[in-house]
């Protein structure tokens, strides 16, 4: 037998859950325009703290078959701005700074000197697409030990000759699989893909894959994160 | 909660209104919740699509469909990761307390499709889409709804699941594995979405259909004059 109310009270009892769903209302601030920048800021800022616990410092990214590598002519070339920043690459040197035992001038043939890796890996775009290359070059963990790196600093910086300019953090920049790369399909890089040195890095995104490198430092404080990510992009992106 | 069911008393006739509590707090927070998310999401993913709207290589691009801009969110492609991004947590955790309460409440068996629905499914089909008569109502849902809202639920869990194989494909590589590669990942993602789009189409119309009393259900619990005798 059901209990019985009045027409008020029922009213009342209404009302009393209506209210219960205020809090949903608290969604509207990302409808006030002073209040969506900071509130997404903040929600891209937690993605990132969660990529960081999600990253794996020794789980391998895929590689692949020579087969199912793209031919180099259908490798995009994503420059921001210029395809060929004109780099003298007779006489580039990577300079070296900051939390390092061995800041300087590093030319290509000592990156050269050290230990070769070649691998066929997937570069993912922050716009969707998706290529297999090969790429070959020395493993940024290696160059960091020769230079005398802290790895206790917490980010790798570097620029590049077309002023763009990347980030790393400490645990990618040491994961195996993060080149310094010199070439791509057993060739000198080409200009358009970054002669002489580029990064290499199969857990991130795209845009973290700077190319034409001219400085590289180790840091423990980040003045400016990269690019893109000064824009608005993510900061972490591992894939 | 008060009573689960109540009749009314009019104060001028003394006429009784059969009144029953259908959806519990925790159900209506997450279904409007949800309906901002999903909003939210739809439109800042279809702005990430802009960006590279075609499942094939970059080289030759060919593009499915050029998505107009007014219908995306965030203006460009890092305003829709921005969006995506802070969205999907919301959407995430609003579904795992979604699914916690259901599950913990008993509130599931409102709502999910089971086996003896099955038969049920057909004679509600038949008077909703081909003038067949209409079935008598039992519970706050009868089998079609229920086949309606339980796939809804796996669209919503499938929206997560190949989201993340296609922002993580390598931490996540078995769940992209799971779902075809990555390519596959992102076609899944994409079809999702659309699945989703036209549940909410369906819904949107049986909402209209279905008139007052049953849209306030969703907002206070309460539903006058219900279709079915409450038990």
């Amino acid at each position: 037998m059901p209990s019985r109310t009045n027409e008020r009270n029922f009213k009342r009892m209404n009302r009393r859950e209506l209210l219960k769903l205020t809090p949903v209302l608290a969604l509207g601030a990302f409808a006030i325009p002073k209040l969506q920048e900071p509130l997404l800021k903040a929600g891209l800022g937690f993605s990132d703290w969660a990529s960081g616990l999600i990253f794996r410092k020794n789980h391998l990214a895929a590689t692949f078959a020579d087969s199912e590598v793209a031919p180099l002519e259908k490798f995009p070339i994503n420059g921001y701005d210029v395809d060929d920043p004109d780099v003298d690459l007779e006489n580039w040197t990577l300079t070296v700074s900051g939390e390092v035992q061995k800041p300087g001038e590093y030319t290509l043939a000592q990156i050269q000197a050290l230990p070769k890796i070649q691998q066929n890996t997937r570069h993912v775009c922050v716009e969707g697409w998706d290529v297999i290359g090969r790429f070959g070059g020395t493993q940024l963990s290696e160059f960091l030990k020769m230079v005398g790196a802290d790895p206790t600093a917490r980010f790798v910086a570097v620029q590049c000759a077309d002023d763009y300019y990347e980030s790393l953090d400490m645990a990618t920049a040491m994961h195996p699989q993060t080149l310094l790369c010199y070439e791509m399909y057993e060739q000198p890089l080409t200009r358009e893909h970054g002669a002489p040195v580029r990064l290499t890095v199969p857990t991130k995104i795209g845009y973290k894959q700077a190319k034409y490198l001219t400085d590289l430092k180790v840091t423990r404080i980040l003045d400016k994160v990269g690019y893109w990510e000064d824009q608005g992009y993510s900061e972490f992106y591992g894939v | 909660m008060a009573d689960a069911v109540l009749e009314i008393e009019s104060a001028k006739s003394g006429e009784l209104t059969p009144a029953v509590y259908e959806h519990p707090w925790p159900v209506r927070f997450c279904h409007w919740v949800n309906t901002v998310a999903l909003f939210v999401m739809v439109g800042s993913g279809l702005q990430i699509f802009r960006a590279f709207p075609s499942f094939g290589a970059k080289i030759p691009e060919k593009d499915l469909l050029n998505w107009p801009k007014a219908f995306a969110l965030g203006g460009w492609l890092g305003g829709g990761l921005q969006w995506h991004l802070t969205f999907v947590w919301i959407y995430l955790a609003t579904g795992i307390f979604y699914l916690g309460y259901q599950v913990f409440s008993g509130n599931f068996r409102q709502v999910l499709f089971v086996p003896r629905d099955i038969r049920g499914v057909w004679p509600m089909t038949r008077h909703y889409f081909f003038f067949g008569p209409k079935p008598p109502a039992q519970d706050t849902y009868n089998p079609l709804q229920k086949l309606a809202y339980s796939s809804a639920i796996v669209l919503g869990i499938l929206s997560v699941l190949t989201g993340f194989a296609v922002w993580k494909p390598v931490q996540f590589s078995w769940l992209a594995w799971l779902m075809g590669g990555f390519h596959l990942a992102r076609v899944w993602h994409f079809a999702v979405m659309w699945a989703i789009l036209f549940f909410i189409l369906g819904h949107l119309v049986m909402v209209v259909l279905h008139g007052w009393n049953n849209f306030m259900s969703m907002l206070t619990g309460w539903k006058k004059n219900p279709e079915y005798t409450p038990q």
